[in-house]
């Protein structure tokens, strides 16, 4: 797979939008994402907006929930294409790591996106109040 | 009577259903309706990964779907049908096994030849006409999106639909 491969951000509302503009403010990189809406169409339509916004080349279509009529949509337009990969659960990391490795084989693009969207998953739980640290205890 | 949600959807079991839906009402199983997708395995699987644990799919013909309605409507649990068309919820009414029953439009977005009437809800001429014929076979048939939100009367779909 050679060329940049376009990225299209497809998602709910004005979920795409926010995170396209989000990147952009970020990496300061313009122009390598696209966004596509759900918003009052029917899945054809949605289809059609997808196939526009992926053009022809490779691209990687990322998709806010693993179901749902955007992973639907993302799915049936990729399936047919050898050169259109989906990613769920797009997020900021994933999408601020993709635009400075457009240059990368897709499949292996379409890896390294959804781990860097995995591992920014953390939890920090919370810490105990000060009154029930134990004073006996020496800190370490 | 198991089922407790008659929906026309096209976008089937996607999060306003299984969610917004199936937590307010504890649905754990749904009946789609749709003669393409019944035959589409690659398809049920994809609509399959929306379902939250616990909860099953049937996939069903239109002419499946009358002839196996008691039967379903038997089973336990809590269960919703869906159909993508308006067409294809007549054709059930028509085939006897809706009557009496709340039937609601979903998710019927903008599309080529179709008039906004909701923000949810587009409908072109032979849709007004199926909902027409609809309620006179059906308990009620209204609008509405999500539990939440208001139901909008019929009158108001078809009255405002340009047909």
């Amino acid at each position: 797979m050679t060329g940049s491969v376009v990225g299209v951000v497809v998602a709910h509302d004005g979920v795409a939008a926010a995170l396209v503009r989000a990147v952009e403010r970020i990496s300061g990189v313009e122009g390598a994402l696209r966004e596509v809406s759900n918003e009052g169409c029917s899945p054809e339509e949605l289809r059609g907006r997808l196939e526009e916004a992926a053009g022809d080349g490779p691209a990687l279509l990322f998709v806010d929930l693993a179901s749902g009529s955007c992973a639907f949509a993302a799915r049936q337009v990729a399936r047919p294409r050898p050169n259109l990969a989906v990613v769920t659960g797009a997020s900021l990391p994933m999408l601020l790591d993709f635009v400075f490795h457009r240059e990368m084989e897709l499949e292996a693009l379409a890896e390294r996106v959804a781990d860097k969207g995995r591992v920014a998953t953390r939890v920090h739980l919370p810490t105990a109040p000060e009154s029930d640290v134990d004073p006996t205890v020496p800190h370490r | 009577m198991s089922i407790r949600l008659f929906r026309i959807d096209e976008r089937l079991l996607h999060g306003q259903v299984v969610v917004g839906w199936g937590e307010r009402l504890g649905l754990d199983y749904y009946v789609v309706v749709d003669d393409d997708l019944a035959a589409s395995d690659w398809e049920q699987e994809l609509y399959m990964g929306g379902l939250p644990d616990g909860a099953s799919a049937y996939f069903l013909t239109e002419e499946e779907a009358a002839r196996r309605f008691r039967t379903l409507e038997e089973r336990a649990g809590r269960g919703a049908l869906l159909t993508r068309t308006t067409a294809a919820m007549r054709r059930l009414a028509e085939a006897g096994v809706l009557e009496g029953r709340a039937v609601h439009v979903g998710c019927l977005g903008a599309a080529p030849g179709r008039h906004r009437v909701l923000d949810y809800v587009y409908l072109n001429p032979e849709e007004a006409a199926d909902l027409r014929a609809l309620a006179s076979l059906v308990g009620t048939l209204e609008a509405r999106d999500l539990p939440s939100a208001p139901a909008v009367g019929l009158d108001r779909m078809v009255g405002e639909s340009g047909a």
